[in-house]
């Protein structure tokens, strides 16, 4: 996929091209995506059994995160989600800073959009710095990243657990084609408990 | 057990024990003063980890999160915060996670809050209307038992379970300080 190594100014980053990046040589990584575009970007960079789908729950992917870090501490855990889901989730970054999850990390792609109902502008669009919020909730790492150099070595944080890490990623407001991971909650759930070797129940 | 100061610490004490010997891993919760014990003890308990949220709904997903990475979790909240969690709750419905809810009621019985009443009324009917089974509680003898029910239920057959303590059973909140 063609991406450019910098955003256009006030345009941001290939949402594809930051996702697939960030799953790249995942190895063990355990993901969980916020409904609606996010969960389309993890399925297009190549269904995992691995990857949990949300596709409702608004506000719950984070916090879904957390269940899943402090169960597996050796484990590093990634939330792909975006600014919309977020934001109905925003008090799921108090209750993780709180907690400090070495091997969780949140990444909120950020076009200041809600893409799935019509593109209406979010509250980042309006105002409200994620990044900053993260941060002061008591994230170990917090930033905002424009550059696809800064997603690679995101990436690399990520599966060095080092400190709760928090990054909202400024992406463009396009709406790539749809690429629908299936829609069985029974079947995600199963088949990523059987990717980590547990039975069904 | 005529004090009914030691008789309530033993039902709370028992629930703890019968979540302990579940295997447990995760308690997560919006405070309630009924849950004291129970979050004091998952607190000091190093198998366990006890974290607060700031809405309850969190802990839905919270708990959906635990048992894909192969833990157990129990979520405490009181009866206004199940009004928090309804939507939330179609993550259990949709997935068939096992869920385990343990509720202080309030509004009830003996309530000296109105703003405690709508809330506590829709309590039982909206975890049914979103597939949740719900066990009231008003025995205290009986409540360690319908706790291990509901963790059988749950992490043995793929239910989303609520056990409802009674505010009877909890007795009057002292408003007088």
């Amino acid at each position: 996929m063609a991406s450019t190594d910098k955003a256009t100014p006030g345009r941001g980053l290939e949402r594809r091209a930051v996702v697939q990046r960030l799953l790249a040589d995942r190895g063990g990584l355990l993901v969980v995506t916020g409904l609606g575009s996010s969960t389309y970007d993890a399925a297009a960079a190549g269904d995992h059994d691995l990857n949990f789908y949300l596709w409702g729950a608004m506000g719950g992917a984070a916090v879904m995160g957390l269940g899943i870090a402090l169960a597996r501490p050796e484990s590093p855990v990634l939330v792909i989600t975006g600014d919309g889901e977020q934001l109905m989730g925003m008090g799921a970054l108090a209750t993780i800073g709180a907690q400090q999850p070495r091997n969780l990390a949140v990444v909120v792609l950020d076009n200041g959009l809600y893409a799935e109902t019509g593109m209406q502008a979010s509250h980042t669009a309006r105002g409200t710095d994620l990044a900053a919020v993260a941060s002061a909730c008591g994230f170990a790492w917090s930033t905002t990243i424009d550059r696809m150099a800064d997603v690679e070595a995101l990436r690399d944080r990520i599966h060095r657990r080092e400190g709760s890490a928090f990054a909202s990623v400024r992406i463009a407001p396009e709406e790539p084609p749809r690429v629908l991971p299936t829609r069985d909650g029974v079947e995600l759930k199963n088949r990523f408990r059987r990717a980590l070797s547990l039975p069904a129940n | 057990m005529s004090n009914p100061e030691e008789a309530s610490q033993d039902w709370r004490d028992q629930v703890f024990d019968t979540i302990r010997r579940s295997d447990v891993r995760q308690v997560s919760y919006v405070p309630d003063a009924g849950h004291s014990r129970l979050i004091a003890r998952a607190h000091q308990d190093p198998d366990i980890a006890a974290y607060p949220l700031t809405t309850e709904e969190e802990g839905i997903a919270a708990c959906c999160g635990a048992w894909l990475g192969g833990q157990r979790s129990v979520l405490l909240m009181q009866s206004s915060g199940v009004g928090n969690c309804i939507n939330m709750l179609s993550l259990a419905a949709n997935c068939r996670f096992p869920l385990v809810m343990l509720v202080t009621m309030r509004g009830e019985w003996a309530e000296f809050n109105p703003w405690q009443v709508p809330m506590s009324r829709a309590t039982q009917g909206s975890l049914e209307l979103m597939g949740v089974s719900v066990r009231r509680v008003e025995d205290p003898a009986k409540a360690a038992d319908e706790v291990q029910a509901a963790l059988d239920d749950a992490f043995l057959s793929d239910q989303a379970v609520a056990v409802l303590f009674t505010q009877r059973m909890l007795g009057r909140k002292k408003w007088e300080r």
